[in-house]
């Protein structure tokens, strides 16, 4: 800080342009304030993706690689995920996560937020499910989801666009299912059936999770950030945050940052609002000690960085004697939540959705096949590859994870990364309901693969390098003894600093979280503007 | 193939290192009369796996080290039997290396011209011409439709 260069002041500063850095900045930018968003990463771009490319398989496990471990690219911190067994998933830059996601945009339940008044465990978050509802709705709009009305696992929601085919892999599923009496439906997918706000309809490239060449995705690239920039929201690329700064009064004055060059900066700002992730924002606010904030930022709580939620996920797939879609479509088609809300006979508190998923390309079937010991080395190789390719379909189960305080992100001693900030280390195990939801969700999920008509049926469980989602590490709360920020996204001990990512959830549901992270996001911008003239009193 | 040198720290397989991953990979997927394929050895998909181990070159490194301790000699000095059953052994004890050197190894194999034409696949990338993908037929959600609404309420 001492040495660090001092920009001009902003209005409003914004740590990160994943999903819901994005999303703040979009619904901020007619404010007309003077808004900066600093992101470490730099814009993807399509023309790089694998389904570019012929080496698609491949480059999946190189630059493209889940794992900012294993990519460890400029953009990319470290890690330390040794004492984990589920591994982190993550993309760092311009669109974060949304880049690498597959699209699959299930909304929290209402139940979910409601989870120790009808269940007993957790918290109930300080909003609810009628609360977020709009920005639910705002977000199909800019993200341009694509649906069918009328699934009864949900209070009605509009359709922005008809929902992605169900091809072979959801036929088959869905007749089982049905066979089976339980609920099934076309995933909500951030993907674009029609052409929708300059994007392209879907071809199938079957790549969702490396980047969309077409741009049918919906990563924050290609839908938010575009019209945020047109409003004047300013994006810096490659610009690493370090730490926020505090004054006497204990307000964020902004944050020290390591530009392109490497050199540290530091950036003035009346509004400081974290967007970095359920790991990236407990990590800066931890690095950001100080005198007056010996704990760490925002964390008289002590709970900045705890209660660490991931989903962890089982995987259950089968083979068919019949061509399915194998490595075409999108990889989800269809969702299951009829083991989602809390049934006691089961052996476990709250519950799980399962999301469907096609075939893979044949370097995954070929790997997955020897690992699971489908596949012979030897002359008998040819022969069983085709017994397994474009043959397979199954099933994830993302289960509700319930936040304990072991469950954390903590600074690394000895870890740094490239600018020499602390990396993040994880500690994390499976709880035991989680445990026995795990085990619950493979039998079913063989029980359907069974029906369906599967032979040369897997599981894995837990799904190791599965760490997409990460919640729960600077919770939202009305009682500052017992959270990190209020009910719209404040912290509680700084009063010009938000959070906006997944760090606010209080429950992690059983779905996937983007859908919720944006709207509450939009809320949080909603909030700020609504309150604009005592906002910080 | 190269003289006999080790390599650690280099950007490339040492000549030992080659020889014992060209035995691996022609154990792994052999080339197929029948189906007119070419194997893992041949030529031209050996030269891609030599060029292309990127991340997992360390682990590649190991896992042929050690399998090259378990033979306690030149893997390829082995009778094709003994070399099957080290081959065997490595995968039932070092199944994470196994997994690598499966990894380095399918990776370029199942990209070659001659074996995605014999799996029906274009020689293409994705991306601009994608795929079809049928519809699938909607009316199977009925009875879904039919069950009602299976959210909880709250109030």
């Amino acid at each position: 800080m001492l040495n660090a260069m001092r920009n001009e002041p902003v209005d409003v500063l914004i740590i990160g342009a994943g999903a819901s850095g994005a999303a703040v900045a979009w619904s901020l930018a007619d404010t007309k304030m003077r808004i900066l968003c600093l992101e470490q990463g730099d814009w993807p771009r399509s023309s790089d993706f694998p389904s570019a490319s012929r080496n698609w398989e491949a480059q999946q496990s190189e630059d493209y690689s889940i794992s900012p471990n294993r990519r460890g690219l400029a953009a990319d911190y470290p890690i330390n995920e040794d004492d984990s067994p589920i591994k982190i998933a993550n993309y760092n830059g311009v669109g974060g996560g949304t880049v690498f996601y597959a699209g699959h945009f299930p909304r929290l339940h209402p139940s979910d937020f409601r989870v120790r008044s009808l269940d007993g465990v957790a918290d109930d978050w300080p909003i609810d499910y009628q609360t977020l509802e709009p920005f639910y709705a705002l977000n199909d709009r800019m993200m341009g989801i694509a649906s069918l009305g009328g699934d009864p696992a949900y209070p009605p929601k509009e359709a922005v666009m008809p929902p992605i085919p169900l091809g072979r892999t959801g036929e088959k599923l869905g007749k089982a299912m049905n066979d089976l009496g339980w609920h099934w439906w076309p995933s909500d997918s951030a993907i674009a059936t029609q052409e929708y706000q300059g994007r392209a309809p879907c071809i199938n490239l079957g790549l969702c999770g490396a980047g969309c060449a077409q741009g049918a995705k919906a990563s924050t690239d290609v839908t938010y950030w575009p019209e945020a920039v047109r409003a004047r929201v300013e994006l810096r690329t490659r610009c690493r945050v370090s730490r926020i700064e505090t004054n006497d009064d204990g307000m964020a004055t902004g944050a020290c940052y390591f530009d392109p060059d490497g050199q540290e900066r530091f950036q003035p700002a009346e509004i400081v609002i974290m967007a970095c992730n359920g790991i990236g924002t407990p990590r800066i606010l931890l690095n950001s000690a100080s005198e007056r904030f010996p704990n760490g930022l925002a964390n008289s709580s002590g709970l900045v960085g705890k209660n660490l939620m991931f989903h962890p996920y089982a995987q259950i797939r089968g083979h068919f004697d019949e061509p399915l879609d194998g490595y075409r479509g999108p990889p989800i088609c269809i969702w299951s939540m009829e083991f989602y809300e809390t049934d006691e006979k089961r052996g476990f508190k709250r519950g799980y959705s399962y999301q469907f998923s096609r075939g893979l390309g044949p370097v995954r079937t070929a790997i997955n096949g020897m690992a699971d010991g489908l596949l012979p080395w030897g002359e008998a190789h040819h022969t069983a590859f085709r017994r397994l390719f474009c043959r397979s379909a199954g099933m994830v189960s993302v289960c509700e994870d319930l936040p304990e305080e072991i469950n954390r992100v903590t600074l690394d001693p000895r870890m740094k990364d490239s600018n020499g900030v602390p990396a993040p280390k994880i500690t994390y195990r499976i709880g035991e309901n989680t445990q026995r939801m795990l085990e619950h969700s493979v039998a079913r999920g063989i029980e359907i693969l069974k029906t369906a008509g599967a032979r040369d049926i897997t599981h894995r469980s837990p799904l190791p390098y599965a760490g997409w989602h990460l919640m729960g590490t600077a919770r939202m709360g009305k009682d500052p003894r017992r959270s990190v920020v209020n009910e719209w996204g404040r912290a509680h001990d700084v009063k010009n600093l938000f959070i906006v990512d997944g760090s606010i959830f209080v429950t992690s549901g059983g779905v996937n979280p983007t859908a919720t992270i944006q709207a509450a996001a939009l809320y949080i911008a909603d909030q700020i503007k609504t309150r604009i003239y005592d906002l910080f009193e | 193939m190269n003289v006999l040198s080790q390599s650690a720290g280099s950007s490339e397989l040492s000549g030992l290192e080659q020889e014992t991953l060209f035995c691996v990979v022609s154990h792994m997927i052999p080339s197929s009369e029948e189906l007119g394929l070419p194997g893992a050895a041949d030529p031209k998909i050996f030269a891609d796996i030599l060029r292309s181990a990127g991340r997992d070159l360390p682990a590649l490194r190991r896992a042929l080290h050690v399998l090259n301790e378990m033979a306690r000699q030149r893997i390829d000095a082995l009778p094709p039997a003994e070399q099957t059953a080290l081959l065997n052994n490595l995968r039932s004890v070092h199944p994470d290396l196994a997994g690598v050197l499966e990894a380095v190894t399918v990776r370029c194999y199942y990209r070659d011209d001659r074996v995605m034409t014999s799996l029906g696949m274009e020689r293409r990338p994705p991306f601009p011409i994608g795929f079809d993908v049928p519809q699938g037929d909607w009316s199977l959600l009925e009875p879904v439709r039919l069950r009602g609404k299976i959210y909880r309420d709250v109030n």
